[in-house]
């Protein structure tokens, strides 16, 4: 096989890989959507706000050390302690659920009933407010995360291709770590959702709030059990992310690199957000690797939202998203 | 009207109609400066088939929404069972064994009949979360009994050739059936049915009408409904409530109402004063 074939394979594999990263975020917005037509900005937030707990509980941070010093003139800011991941991240998971409840209670469950633009405002305000929050609790500065996930180039991977092609793939094994994790989680929701109680009720509630009620199923309920299952997948997308680049702040703006993936898949499919992520992580590292030559790279920037831009003019419901038909 | 005993009586066909199940007492609902329902009062007896009627716009539905937690009046009071109701959100009310269907039809239309009829029974499922989700024993076989309860809803109101089917392929008359056979499977003590056969030609409202006083018959299911044709509430209701403009101008069995001189002017047309 001629050189330029294997790139371009390594390069897929490669976007693959990116693209369970935008698919995880991604999810958490189709989760959201799908049970409550609210588009939730705040959706990377969650990610980073995730991250950051996961990192201040596991390194023993005191939350809000900064104020608190100010304040009252102390100069604390460590417990001293350090807790394990198995520790730290259950930990975590009911610091995301509590945050469920609390939206539903301070903010929701204001605006039932409300056009969804001002539900998507609502986000947007809570997305300014998580990061705000992060930042005085849990500081600012770009921070380590290990979850004890093993990074660097996968040998088995480059061995294993070395041996096929006579050239060695680069791949992050954590990157493969996440492809795992994904599969799981995809595959936990799906069968959550189609063989729990709790999964009907939030199949129908996402399909007829008002039949919903008439069946006895507590909207607000299923609002908290969604959030905190959005909550969980944004830790999950914040874990893969922060282990990969650190937790920084700019982590958040992930979600954005979420909306072409929505557009593809679909706001509405589980399985559409997956797939969407796999097709613009794949996309735009092959764009780039392709057009390098002619354009000089640097394409990764704007590709997703130019094949976004495609979708929306020939097939705006995604791939896998629910037709619109407009009746008259 | 005639006042039957208290404790309840045996109807001309056979059925026995116990005491009162659920009572609504000077209920008066507003939107903004727009009285809906004015002070109206009446009850309902176990095992009695009870009919709202009256011409459009006289607040029938709202009348439903009230009894099914979905709008709450302004004034009066609910007796359910004996006590006062206090008040409630509407999924809250569906689990003390109200059941309901709607005027436009609300069925899951996405999922396919059987999923929909599932859903009536949500809350008389028990296993907990962590068990459903790990598909323990128990669990697996609470499911098989709920679906063999469903099964037999499913048979009785003979739809068994649809199971599978999503419910957006349907058409209306069947969708309706399928709203009822969700209402059903929650296995309610009263069903409240808003116009149960409102669009449908003359042989499926045979068929609905047949359904309902099977329900009522086999089950003993205490019965509430809307309905526009006349004909058709006074050969199946034991009890009529007639409203217009927000009043109740009638009250008691088919006869008495149909002899109503009020009732038959709303019905009429005759000028307000």
């Amino acid at each position: 096989m001629s050189d330029n074939v294997l790139f371009a394979m390594e390069a897929a594999l490669n976007g693959v890989t990116v693209g369970i990263m935008y698919s995880l975020v991604a999810l958490g917005f189709v989760l959201i959507f799908k049970a409550s037509g609210i588009f939730n900005f705040a959706q990377g937030v969650m990610a980073l706000f995730a991250a950051l707990t996961l990192v201040g509980l596991q390194n023993g941070q005191i939350p809000f050390a900064p104020i608190i010093n100010a304040a009252f003139g102390t100069s604390i800011h460590n417990f001293g302690w350090n807790l394990p991941s198995v520790v730290a991240i259950p930990l975590t998971v009911l610091v995301m659920i509590g945050m469920a409840w609390l939206i539903e209670r301070i903010v929701l469950k204001h605006l039932v009933n409300q056009e969804p633009i001002i539900l998507f405002m609502a986000t947007i305000g809570l997305a300014f407010f998580l990061e705000g929050l992060g930042d005085i609790m849990w500081g600012a500065e770009v921070k380590r995360l290990d979850v004890g996930i093993p990074q660097g180039m996968s040998s088995w991977v480059d061995e294993t291709t070395y041996n096929l092609f006579g050239y060695g793939f680069f791949i992050d094994t954590l990157s493969l770590y996440a492809l795992g994790i994904a599969a799981v989680l995809v595959t936990g929701l799906v069968l959550f959702s189609q063989y729990t109680k709790q999964g009907r009720a939030l199949r129908a509630v996402a399909d007829d709030h008002q039949a919903a009620l008439s069946v006895g199923i507590s909207l607000r309920f299923i609002w908290v059990l969604t959030w905190s299952i959005a909550g969980i997948v944004a830790l999950v997308a914040g874990i893969m992310w922060g282990s990969k680049s650190g937790v920084q702040f700019s982590l958040s703006l992930i979600a954005l690199k979420a909306l072409p993936v929505l557009i593809l898949g679909g706001f509405t499919s589980i399985p559409g957000a997956i797939v969407g992520g796999l097709l613009i992580g794949v996309g735009e590292k092959l764009f780039d690797f392709l057009m390098q030559p002619v354009i000089g790279g640097a394409t990764e920037n704007w590709f997703a939202y130019m094949l976004a831009l495609v979708f929306l003019l020939f097939r705006p419901q995604g791939l896998f998203g629910e037709r619109i038909i407009e009746r008259v | 009207m005639l006042d039957q005993p208290a404790e309840g009586y045996v109807t001309a066909d056979g059925r026995q109609i116990g005491p009162v199940v659920l009572e609504l007492k000077n209920i008066t609902l507003r939107f903004g400066g727009v009285e809906a329902i004015k002070n109206i009062s009446f009850d309902i007896r176990e095992g009695e088939i009870r009919a709202i009627i009256g011409p459009n716009g006289a607040g029938k539905s709202s009348m439903m929404n009230v009894i099914s937690g979905f709008y709450v009046p302004q004034e009066g009071e609910i007796l359910y069972k004996g006590y006062k109701r206090r008040k409630m959100p509407p999924y809250q009310v569906a689990r003390t064994g109200i059941a309901r269907t709607f005027q436009n039809i609300a069925l899951f239309e996405g999922m396919s009949v059987l999923d929909n009829i599932m859903t009536g029974r949500i809350n008389l499922m028990k296993s907990g979360f962590l068990k459903q989700a790990l598909w323990w024993g128990p669990a697996s076989r609470e499911e098989d009994e709920h679906r063999a309860k469903v099964e037999k809803v499913i048979d009785f109101l003979e739809i068994q050739h649809i199971r599978k089917t999503p419910v957006a392929r349907l058409p209306y008359g069947l969708k309706k059936r399928v709203e009822l056979a969700r209402a059903l499977a929650a296995e309610p003590q009263i069903l409240l049915l808003d116009e149960p056969m409102a669009g449908m030609n003359v042989e499926e409202k045979e068929d609905m009408s047949r359904f309902i006083l099977d329900v009522n018959d086999e089950f003993g299911t205490t019965i509430v409904l809307i309905e526009h044709d006349m004909g058709v509430v006074m050969d199946l209701s034991d009890r009529v409530v007639v409203m217009d403009y927000g009043k109740k101008i009638g009250d008691g069995t088919p006869d008495e109402v149909r002899g109503n001189q009020d009732v038959i002017d709303a019905y009429l047309g005759v000028a307000h004063e």
